[in-house]
């Protein structure tokens, strides 16, 4: 679609270079490490060595005698002002500092408060702790054995290891679809925990100024604004108060879901600051972040899938046991424990299916946030391409013909889901057939066909995904009962330039770029003349944050609807101006003019400094508009990728030779950005696929705690991603936009797993957890005979 | 213990500082010096966002002493920009979209300083093990690759 | 990640240093290129009290040949391996190793000889060292001394060298014609460790048949492993397809690999018989002159 706007203005459609690159680039930005405060304080953890025990004592002696420590913080010390534990965004209980006992490895226990870096990090290693190790439970099956120790004895009356249950469709049509199939079948997939391991790492500096009871804290945080609430109902009883509570969320070094929830961390570096009046910085180092900080994933399912001989899919049931960790510190929407995981029948039109998931505590880490994806999507993408994949494989038939067949068509759109969703656009044919033919995929079957004959093998996988973002519509939305809008404010000064204002919060999405493109496409302004800011709740208007690709769903549609009041009252000022009536009037980007004489007209500047000077008796005065965007539906981004892998029979080593990624979000604001956002996307799919995963020993030792075994793809394992795009925009969003940034990472791990499946199936090989790595496909390899 | 006198040039300025011997370069750069440029992003040597360029060789200043920098000299991201112009990389970096969230650039950028003085005239593939030491969370580094390209076709037709 | 204090040295000549080292006894650590060694003070793993920092010595950082040896001092860095002429063309195994070593970055700092001296057995230096038949010199009070290669590892992250000597040059025998060898690494990515890597050098007779065979095997064991048997039935043979394969079997044999995240036990050893073949088959193609 050509874009609207001229280059010049540079609105939607266009390839603006950003415009917070320049400070970037010069090594200007501002990230919170970055900030620097006088008489700043440096607060730096204790941690647990041991995933279960009882704090019997802890001794601050040693590290209080080192000079430059100023304080330890214990849990005690917060107990006076009930601050030891703390509310999770799912409502269940986290501690802050632990007064009795430590629930997983890296647990904090303890902070030491000094005045510089590293005099903090040797009064950590000072400080002594005694500890009485307690049984450890790693698995969550055997956590829900009968005779599992019970973890949470803070809770009173539990007795299990059960958090929650949770299920969604019709259980009765299900089971007797799958009682009538000709075929089913049935697959565990484990989907490994796994870490976000943004390049910054989590931290804070807190200012609390005891004369003003002002506190300011700078933070790495998705969601500034509701962390501003949630601190405010947290520490309302010991005397902040929401109007002086002013989060900055600065420039932010990668977000991807790991900076959306409240670190015990941050909470120790408020208390710090409040106690002691002085600046406070906290900044956790790679190996605290992989540690302790929120993880993702870790969905123990098992998947069946039903349909008929003649390859049409009937009917899928799930069941899945979700690990979260010691407590549930997910960051899904209230109403849904399991995220959007319900949204697994995929892209196929199923006549019923039934999920369920149950919840549990073990002796790690806390979380269960995504992991570049929205609340569960990849989980539920994995399973459901999988098991397509694994039926058409059973069929015999082939996989992209498979999907074709069962494939919702574009005429049956809005698609009501069997697990109730409505999807509200798509063309899934004809993505895959882009798909298919930008990568060559009938000689591609060719080539593996020779290739098999001589016992070289290579596979092809797809994964053909369907996204659901830009939660929420408010009537299924909230987070702590915040319901899940978003908002812009946008202030046209009388110059003819421009200030938008969001509740979202850019991570390197680039908002401060498209987010000016829409003023751009709506209201005629040069890109170049609008100031995007974000981040700052002292000044920007509230909004839920940014993740789970919700920024063009919600706050891109909040934009697009506040240019509009601000074009309508533009509008009133050029009829003013032209001596016109309104509905006279014609639009092109950056100016009204009279219907059939374009020489009458008024540029949207000349009416920006109108709307100062002279503007209509009885109007107000001034340009500007605020939105609060509650989206009506969510949106249903897609896409088909097909990967291609060649598989070395001697090391088990799999290298991802082609990988072409078609994508439609819908209609684009800035194609540059939106392809940056999709190589990312597809290299955060390869790492969990073939590198990424953390794993436990069974006395809850962590075995990828640093980057030494958390493995994240370099430039040398990570393909020459190539992209291809379909437009099919939204019917309800207000730029037919739908969120691109979490697609890649979605869609793509299956579509790995499937390639190496395919090499290996004539082997016998039907499903691999991921990650795939070469000592697993060396042992499928030799248990089936091949030597390699 | 002991502090001990350091002279280190910084983007062609001297610097003296009395420091501890166990201050990492990167914490002499980002707190003695306040150039925050370069990053901490894994304290193991595994990600390089703290690359600089050290007496011309790329190193990870978050695994070298400051004391080891006595009497050298250190390019940081600050220092790329010449006269107001942007050094190649960074406008190969700008113009391909080679940058996301901005944290692992500086790091890529001083790699690729030191990298193209060596190879004007790399291979995808020469790039792309050249920065294999540097981690990006964001980018999937094809477009990283490009900027690099970009850069050294600048920088052979004498762009700098 | 804060290294605890330490005192600093700085010494200009290598006898000032070896006088250090004597002077400070055992809780003194030498630092070259200090890529394994600041690391492990960061996490606190290692907390020397004295740091000799041996980088401002001059004259220690070359790669030359003489006296038909090639000789790498105390501070030559790892890249400089990889843009060296005369190891191109007469050491591709070098070459090949220098490649796999962490990372580009971690390479312009990181040195040969530490690569040894840290006595790790997943650096990649050892096998290959071995499978030149390397020797080191060890520079301490008493002067120099030569160390065979195969004596240089008496166990997991230790080495021949006293306290107070420093290891101050590796030598290599510059291969005869007719010579080739290779170094094959697997890694989970680049940046790693090896899971395994196997060094094999050989020398050809003028039938075609192995005169020299030198063969090392990396992180399969608790030191750096010459694999002995594989090299005595190699010597003298035509390396065929399956006398190849036969002396693959038999290194994997020798190798004593240990489970853990990397792999099985069983993985690592056949991971050795895949890449034992592999650098066998590479080696003989290139002392035939090929690549």
């Amino acid at each position: 679609m050509a874009p609207k706007t001229s280059p010049e203005i540079g609105g939607m459609g266009h390839s603006v270079k950003r415009k917070e690159d320049p400070r970037f680039l010069r090594g200007l930005g501002n990230y919170v490490d970055d900030v620097n405060l006088p008489g700043m304080l440096y607060l730096d953890i204790v941690r647990s060595p041991f995933a279960h025990a009882t704090i019997k004592n802890i001794d601050i002696s040693k590290a209080m005698a080192i000079p430059g420590v100023l304080a330890v913080i214990t849990g005690k010390d917060l107990e006076k002002y009930n601050l030891h534990w703390m509310p999770t965004l799912m409502s269940d209980t986290q501690m802050v500092l632990p007064v009795d006992k430590v629930m997983y490895q890296a647990q904090e226990v303890a902070a030491v408060l000094a005045t510089d870096r590293y005099i903090a990090a040797d009064g950590v290693e000072a400080v002594e702790v005694d500890y009485d190790p307690l049984p450890v439970v790693v698995d969550p099956k055997k956590a829900l054995l009968p005779d599992a120790p019970v973890l949470r004895t803070d809770k009173k009356d539990k007795k299990d290891n059960h958090i929650w249950h949770w299920e969604w469709g019709n259980r009765e049509a299900t089971d007797k679809l799958f009682s009538e199939a000709e075929v089913t079948v049935k697959e565990d997939i484990y989907i490994p925990r796994i870490h976000v391991s943004s390049i910054e790492t989590c931290g804070c500096v807190a200012s609390f100024d005891k004369v003003r009871g002002k506190l300011t804290v700078w933070m790495t945080t998705q969601a500034p604004h509701a962390i501003r609430t949630v601190f405010a109902l947290v520490a309302g009883h010991v005397g902040l108060s929401e109007e002086k509570i002013q989060i900055i969320s600065p420039d932010i070094g990668g977000g991807f879901g790991g900076k959306v929830p409240v670190y015990p961390g941050y909470v120790i570096a408020v208390a710090a600051s409040v106690l002691t009046g002085k600046p406070v910085k906290w900044i956790e180092d790679r190996m605290e972040n992989l540690q302790a900080d929120s993880f993702a994933r870790d969905y123990h399912i098992t998947a069946e899938l039903a349909g008929n001989k003649d390859g049409k899919l009937t009917a899928l049931r799930i069941k899945t046991l979700a690990d979260h960790g010691y407590t549930d510190a997910a960051a899904n929407p209230s109403k849904f424990p399991a995220g959007l995981f319900h949204v697994c029948t995929g892209s196929y039109d199923l006549k019923a299916a039934h999920v369920e998931v149950d919840g549990v505590y073990t002796n790690k880490p806390p979380g269960g946030i995504a992991y570049r994806c929205s609340f569960r999507v990849t989980e539920a993408v994995h399973t459901i391409e999988r098991m397509a994949d694994l039926m058409a494989h059973e069929l015999g038939m082939d996989a992209a013909e498979f999907r074709m067949k069962n494939f919702i068509q574009p005429e049956q759109f809005p698609y009501k889901s069997a697990l109730d969703w409505e999807y509200d656009s798509g063309d899934y044919g004809a993505a895959l057939q882009l798909a298919m033919n930008r990568i060559g995929y009938a000689d591609l079957r060719k080539e593996q066909a020779e290739k098999r004959a001589r016992g070289e093998l290579m596979g092809i996988g797809i994964s053909s995904f369907t996204e659901i973002v830009g939660a929420g519509p408010s009537k299924h939305f909230d987070i702590l009962g915040i319901k899940m809008f978003d908002s812009a404010e946008i202030r046209v000064h009388p110059t003819g330039k421009v200030i938008a204002r969001f509740g979202t919060k850019s991570q390197g999405q680039g908002h401060e770029t498209t987010y000016a493109q829409i003023v751009a496409e709506e209201l005629g302004f040069p890109v170049d003349s609008v100031l995007v800011e974000e981040g700052d709740t002292d000044t920007a208007p509230y909004g839920l944050g940014t993740y789970a690709s919700r920024s063009t769903p919600v706050a891109a549609a909040a934009c697009a609807v506040a240019c509009r009041k601000i074009k309508d009252k533009a509008r009133k000022i050029a009829a003013y101006l032209l001596e016109a009536h309104e509905e006279d009037l014609d639009w092109e980007p950056g100016k009204f003019f009279v219907k059939g004489s374009p020489d009458r007209a008024k540029t949207i500047q000349e009416i920006s400094l109108a709307a100062y000077t002279n503007h209509p008796p009885g109007m107000e005065a001034g340009l500007e508009a605020v939105n609060y965007y509650d989206p009506p539906n969510l949106t249903y981004p897609f896409g088909s990728y097909i990967c291609v892998v060649d598989i070395d029979n001697g090391t088990g080593e799999v290298k991802v030779r082609r990988f072409v990624a078609v994508d439609d979000c819908g209609n684009i604001i800035n194609p540059m950005i939106v392809e940056g956002q999709i190589h990312g996307g597809l290299t955060m799919g390869l790492g969990p696929a073939l590198y990424e995963e953390i794993q436990y020993d069974e006395s809850g030792n962590i075995l990828q705690g640093s980057f030494m075994n958390y493995l994240l793809p370099t430039a040398v394992e990570t393909p020459n991603w190539e992209t291809d795009k379909t437009v099919t925009p939204s019917p309800h969003h207000p730029l037919g936009a739908k969120g691109v940034g979490e697609s890649a990472t979605v869609g793509a791990p299956a579509a790995i797993v499937n390639a190496v499946v395919d090499a290996l199936w004539h082997l016998g090989v039907k499903h691999i957890d991921i990650p795939i790595t070469s000592a697993k496909v060396w042992k499928l390899l030799r248990d089936a005979g091949v030597k390699g | 213990m002991a502090k001990v006198p350091i002279t280190v040039t910084v983007n062609g300025v001297e610097h003296s500082s009395e420091i501890e011997p166990r201050l990492l370069l990167v914490h002499f750069l980002r707190e003695t010096l306040r150039l925050t440029g370069t990053h901490i992003g894994c304290d193991t040597s595994h990600c390089g966002a703290c690359t600089v360029v050290l007496d011309g060789r790329p190193v990870k200043s978050c695994t070298a002493f400051a004391v080891q920098a006595d009497g050298r000299s250190i390019l940081t991201v600050e220092g790329l920009e010449q006269d107001g112009k942007l050094h190649p990389l960074q406008d190969g970096f700008f113009q391909e979209h080679g940058l996301q969230c901005g944290f692992c650039t500086p790091g890529m950028l001083m790699t690729g300083y030191a990298f193209l003085k060596e190879n004007a005239d790399p291979s995808d593939d020469e790039i792309r093990h050249a920065i294999s030491g540097n981690l990006c969370r964001c980018t999937g580094y094809v477009n990283i690759v490009k900027a690099y390209q970009h850069a050294a076709q600048k920088m052979r037709e004498g762009g700098a | 990640m804060i290294p605890r204090s330490f005192e600093y040295y700085s010494p200009r000549t290598l006898d000032e240093a070896i006088a250090l080292l004597q002077k400070l006894g055992p809780d003194a650590k030498l630092l070259s290129g200090g890529q394994s060694l600041i690391p492990m003070m960061k996490l606190r793993l290692l907390s020397p009290e004295h740091i000799v920092d041996i980088n401002r010595i001059p004259g220690l950082d070359y790669i030359s040949e003489s006296d038909g040896q090639l000789k790498i001092g105390a501070l030559a860095r790892e890249h400089e391996l990889e843009s060296s002429a005369v190891i191109k063309t007469k050491l591709p195994i070098l070459h090949d190793t220098a490649k796999v070593i962490a990372d580009p970055l971690v390479r312009s700092q990181a040195t040969v000889c530490g690569n040894l001296a840290h006595g790790d057995p997943a650096n990649d230096h050892p096998a290959t060292m071995l499978a030149l038949g390397a020797t080191v010199v060890a520079t301490g009070p008493k002067g120099a001394r030569e160390i065979g290669i195969e004596d240089f590892f008496p166990g997991l992250f230790t080495t021949a060298l006293e306290p107070e000597e420093i290891l101050t040059e590796i030598r290599i025998p510059i291969p005869p014609p007719h010579s080739g060898g290779a170094y094959l690494k697997l890694e989970r990515k680049v940046g790693d460790f090896a899971t395994a890597g196997v060094a094999v050098q050989i020398t050809l007779d003028e039938s075609g048949a192995c005169k020299r065979v030198g063969l090392g095997l990396t992180n399969v064991g608790m030191t750096p492993i010459k694999a002995r048997q594989a090299e005595s039935f190699l010597n003298g043979k035509q390396l065929d397809e399956a006398t190849i394969q036969q002396a693959a079997e038999i290194a994997a044999s020798e190798s004593e690999p240990l489970d853990d995240i990397r792999g099985s036990a069983d993985y690592k050893r056949d991971l050795v018989r895949v890449l034992t073949a592999r650098a066998l088959t590479t080696a003989l193609n290139r002392a035939k002159g090929g690549a």
